[in-house]
């Protein structure tokens, strides 16, 4: 966790000079709007956000792989959530998270604050295969 | 010299990883008719000149019609293997099986049997209280008919079931079975590993390439050309609905078994899992390919609808495949969907309720002249114990209790259905008392009566559709679990959401109890299972079969839960010329 607390910090001051003096913040509960059987839809506030510098406040899941240059946000701790589905696989509005540098991960119940520049869109990751629909670019961390 | 012994202890140490080792296991009781992979394990690279298997006596290949096909290095390590596929027994009895290696030999004995008369049921129809314990039973009673002076206002419908087994429910690797070998064993009449659905649990690292053994819904489609019908409240892909179709050594192979699931083609199909139709693209999506299965599903001639209003699509005459998706992961039971509108309500407001989708099941399946075989599965009841969630379990047991309904009120004055409805394995869980909130005790453990201070419980009467409507009474049942991970106990049901009991404490250390609960009252209760447990967990006890119809006078005593498959195919007649 400390080591997390610092390379994020380090993240953080590397990119700063670059971004906006304030991001925009969305909630989870404001990235999709519409839940169907057919899939998701992007809210509109979250279409008029991508490409822009974004704070979304969530809980880091446990890593992909260790030392993965990037992490996943949750609305919910991932423990939190057994009825996503009965085999732990991810929920469905999660959001990755691209830090600039490698990661330790966090408590897995421990709020974080995510700032990066939001993507929208399905894409996969080519160093790890997973694929996601929303992510948070050159990341910063802070702890809520 | 100790390969030696191996091999001569094989029969015994059936499956031990090093031993020699022939699938189907020894004490195999098979269909006769019915489809099933030959595998047999030797522990490492052996001479294809002296390898020999015989089936009583006789050469396999000339026993079995077709010669097995050796594997110099399975997996690509020092073990060699033979596989003969889709194999048939078609003559009653008993078949004594060697394999030698030419210096190492096991040998297993299987039982092939056929129905003893002509077949006598049209239809047949599975109901599955997933995890449903007696507790489950006795709560989902009182709720549904109160109790008063010792006596229930009413029975439940399943209570009028006049057949009655108690049910073995151990798979071959462990006493205590998960929901995939245990519906793949109602299934095939095959009982196989944790996990495993339709598969023997062999060593084999690919988990799509297991011995095989036919299903149920195969055989019936295959020989009687009857309609198959799937019906959950789980995702679809879970293990009680798969083990009607699928093959594989994983349960959570939940891609590969929406593949098998359109192979199979089902009938009907309904339930949660829509994540694992739709393509990569797609927000909600789970798959890792562009394939959009409810359009292959469509192209395939199926009706698809996403929510109730879309079942009225059964009432169509020409209506005969339907495929229901009413959620991207598993449905909301009762408790949330009618009442607290918890869960994934909010988002998935219009989810039909069991009742509904089962009796639009019955609709289009009985389009089909040659009788059914529906699998209908109440199977929150389960994850709700596992989360120590029990009212949201016990609900749910009503749930499957109304579905029976259901299901009776459609079979009628008919002769022609048996309904087998059971649990497939139990939890440690068990009614001891009422919480009493007139106890002015500052903690809950303090409000609980027990014996004659456990004064009958004050629920309201239920409503029409046979629930309580208010879970949350000041007099209510106190349900315990006795297995279970570090958690709070608060004497009361979660308003909330189902309840998530324990967390996991680090990135990599235990499951401790979820501080959300340590509410004023509540008590923290030190687990007795391992750490890294967060849940509840099954257990080896008996499970509590009831069935009516033809065929169902096999149920009585004690059997073991590969004689439900038994039980329904010599209903229809299964194994005979």
């Amino acid at each position: 966790m400390a080591v997390l607390r610092r390379r994020a910090l380090l993240a953080g001051l590397a990119i700063l000079p670059a971004l906006p003096a304030q991001a925009a913040s969305l909630k989870f509960a404001d990235l999709y709007s519409s839940w169907g059987v057919t899939g998701l839809k992007f809210s509109p506030a979250a279409l008029a956000l991508a490409g822009a510098d974004t704070t979304m406040v969530g809980f880091m899941a446990p890593p992909i792989k260790a030392m993965a240059d990037f992490f996943v946000l949750t609305r919910e701790p991932l423990s939190m959530c057994p009825f996503c589905s009965s085999d732990a696989e991810w929920p469905p509005d999660i959001v990755v998270a691209y830090l600039a540098h490698d990661a330790q991960p966090t408590a897995p119940n421990e709020v974080i604050e995510v700032t990066g520049r939001l993507e929208l869109g399905s894409w996969t990751d080519p160093n790890s295969g997973f694929v996601s629909q929303a992510r948070l670019r050159k990341a910063r961390v802070r702890f809520v | 010299m100790r390969a030696a012994v191996l091999g001569l202890t094989v029969g015994l140490l059936s499956t031990t990883a090093m031993a020699q080792v022939i699938y189907p296991l020894n004490r195999a009781e098979i269909l006769a008719g019915s489809k099933f992979d030959l595998k047999v394990e030797f522990a490492g690279v052996v001479d294809a000149n002296k390898v020999k298997v015989t089936v009583n006596g006789r050469d396999h290949a000339d026993a079995l019609g077709r010669a097995a096909t050796l594997t110099a290095r399975e997996d690509g390590k020092d073990q060699s293997s033979i596989t003969l596929r889709d194999v048939v027994l078609d003559t009653p009895g008993d078949y004594a099986v060697v394999a030698t290696d030419g210096d190492h030999s096991a040998s297993v004995k299987w039982t092939v049997y056929a129905a003893p008369a002509a077949r006598r049921a049209k239809n047949v129809i599975l109901m599955i209280g997933d995890g449903m314990t007696m507790a489950n039973v006795t709560a989902a009673r009182i709720l549904f008919g109160g109790i008063h002076e010792g006596r229930y206002g009413r029975t439940l419908q399943m209570d009028t079931l006049p057949m009655m087994a108690t049910v073995g429910t151990s798979g071959t690797d462990s006493i205590v079975t998960d929901s995939a070998n245990s519906a793949s064993a109602y299934n095939t009449g095959h009982k196989s590993a944790a996990n495993a659905l339709g598969v023997y649990g062999s060593r084999a690292a690919g988990t799509l390439d297991h011995p095989k053994v036919e299903t149920l819904g195969e055989i019936v489609k295959r020989r009687l050309n009857m309609a198959v019908g799937i019906v959950t409240n789980t995702e679809i892909q879970d293990a009680t609905p798969a083990a009607v179709f699928a093959h594989t050594r994983r349960r959570s192979d939940y891609i590969p078994i929406t593949g098998q699931m359109l192979a199979f083609a089902p009938d009907v199909t309904m339930g949660g899992g829509s994540a694992s139709f739709l393509p990569q693209a797609t927000p909600g999506s789970r798959r890792r390919d562009q394939t959009d299965m409810i359009a292959a599903y469509k192209a395939a001639g199926y009706t698809f609808a996403e929510d109730a209003a879309g079942l009225a699509a059964s009432a169509d005459p020409k209506t005969t495949k339907l495929l229901g998706l009413f959620s991207l992961g598993n449905m909301d039971g009762a408790l949330d969907r009618f009442y607290l509108k918890k869960g994934n309500v909010p988002r998935f407001p219009n989810q039909p309720d069991l009742t509904e989708q089962v009796a639009s099941a019955l609709q289009v399946l009985e389009r089909n002249p040659n009788g059914f075989y529906l699998m209908i599965e109440s199977g929150l009841i389960d994850k709700y114990s596992h989360v120590l969630d029990a009212e949201r379990s016990h609900y749910d047991t009503i749930l499957l209790d109304r579905t029976v309904k259901v299901v009776m009120d459609w079979m009628g004055d008919r002769n022609d259905t048996l309904l087998i409805v059971v649990p497939d394995h139990t939890h440690a869980m068990g009614i001891f008392g009422t919480v009493d909130d007139e106890k002015k005790a500052e903690q809950g453990r303090d409000r609980v009566g027990t014996y004659a201070e456990a004064r009958e419980p004050n629920y309201d009467p239920a409503d029409a559709r046979g629930y309580p409507p208010n879970v949350n009474v000041s007099r209510r049942l106190m349900t315990g679990y006795g297995a279970t991970p570090d958690y709070y106990e608060t004497f009361g049901p979660s308003m909330d959401g189902p309840r998530v009991p324990a967390v996991r404490n680090g990135p990599n250390g235990p499951f401790v109890a979820n501080d959300k609960y340590n509410v004023p009252g509540a008590v923290l209760r030190t687990g007795n299972l391992p750490h890294d447990a967060q849940q509840d967990v099954h257990t080896a006890d008996d499970a509590l079969l009831r069935a009516t119809g033809p065929g169902s006078e096999v149920f009585h005593g004690f059997i073991d839960n590969t004689t439900v498959f038994r039980g329904m195919a010599e209903a229809l007649g299964l194994g005979r010329p």
